[in-house]
């Protein structure tokens, strides 16, 4: 059972980051022998000491012949010798060469990380400007309901306008009506009256009327020439 | 601190054989001695970013002593009528 609340890390060791490399490696003289040998051998014997005790050393086992000189001998110290050379003449270079080596992989690691950083930064950018952007989409809805607003209203006023018109076409068709049926009334009437006018007129009611209006027409001739 | 923990250079010479008695010689503990000691010879001499020639002469020339004491025997037998 594995408690939650547990801390993973129990032992204070921790690797990122990486403490850097020392700058120099240890101290060592002569390129074999450190340097804390000469330090251990300061306090009593100085600054000879170590070389005395080097030189005693080598006469003692060279006399006892515990180091026997033959042709390895020889041959060792050649080798030597070739060795202290290119190592005199040729360690700065190499260790230059090794130095740019390092320089180039570290380089590189940089540019990654530079990269990574800028490409973050080009992300938060563009982060920053689409909060912008939804920052502005309030503006862009109240057009939005405006718009549609505007197109209620216009589709409001036509369907009023429609309902306008319809209802005066009815009701002007209605008048129209009533103007016909009038005049038709009217015209019919005219025309029955004058029918009924004319066949009322009987030939004995005519001759009657003639005969008056040619009265008439004396008395009226009568009084003129009397007149004048 | 306690005696067990501290290392070769930093024990008293009067410590010396207690320290020794206190050591640990069984397999895992040669083992991690050896892989503490090159650890520590590792970071010291060559594991640094301007490292020189001593990090490896140091070995060659520690190769080149167990060797010639290894071959002791046999080299201390110089044949005189080989040079005749």
């Amino acid at each position: 059972v594995l408690h939650s609340t547990r801390l993973l890390h129990t032992s204070q060791q921790c690797s990122a980051p990486v403490p850097p490399l020392p700058e120099k490696g240890g101290e060592v003289r002569h390129g074999l022998i450190p340097e804390e040998f000469f330090q251990f051998l300061y306090p009593k014997t100085g600054v000879t000491g170590p070389y005395m005790l080097g030189t005693g050393l080598l006469l003692y086992l060279l006399s006892k012949e515990i180091y026997v000189v033959n042709h390895e001998t020889v041959a060792s110290a050649c080798i030597l010798a070739v060795i202290i050379y290119a190592v005199k003449k040729f360690g700065s270079d190499v260790a230059a060469f090794a130095d740019k080596l390092n320089e180039e992989k570290v380089a590189s690691a940089l540019a990654v990380k530079n990269e990574a950083i800028k490409d973050l930064e080009t992300a938060i950018e563009q982060e920053k400007k689409e909060q912008w952007r939804a920052e502005g989409h309030s503006f862009l809805f109240d057009a939005k309901r405006n718009n549609v607003a505007m197109l209620l209203e216009t589709n409001y006023r036509e369907r009023l306008m429609t309902v306008y018109s319809e209802v005066k076409k009815r009701l002007d068709y209605q008048v129209a009506m009533q103007n016909l049926k009038r005049q038709k009334e009217q015209d019919h009437m005219i025309q029955w009256v004058e029918k009924s006018v004319v066949q009322s007129i009987t030939p004995q009611q005519q001759k009657e009327s003639i005969a008056k209006c040619i009265l008439d027409l004396k008395a009226l001739s009568r009084s003129a020439q009397a007149a004048a | 601190g306690p005696l067990s923990e501290q290392r070769l250079m930093d024990v008293r010479l009067g410590h010396l054989p207690m320290w020794l008695a206190i050591c640990d010689f069984s397999p895992q503990g040669l083992l991690g001695g050896v892989q503490k000691a090159w650890s520590s010879y590792y970071n010291k001499y060559i594991n640094v970013k301007r490292g020189g020639p001593a990090g490896i002469s140091m070995l060659l020339a520690g190769y080149c002593l167990l060797s010639y004491g290894w071959n002791y025997q046999h080299i201390s037998k110089i044949s005189f009528l080989v040079s005749m």
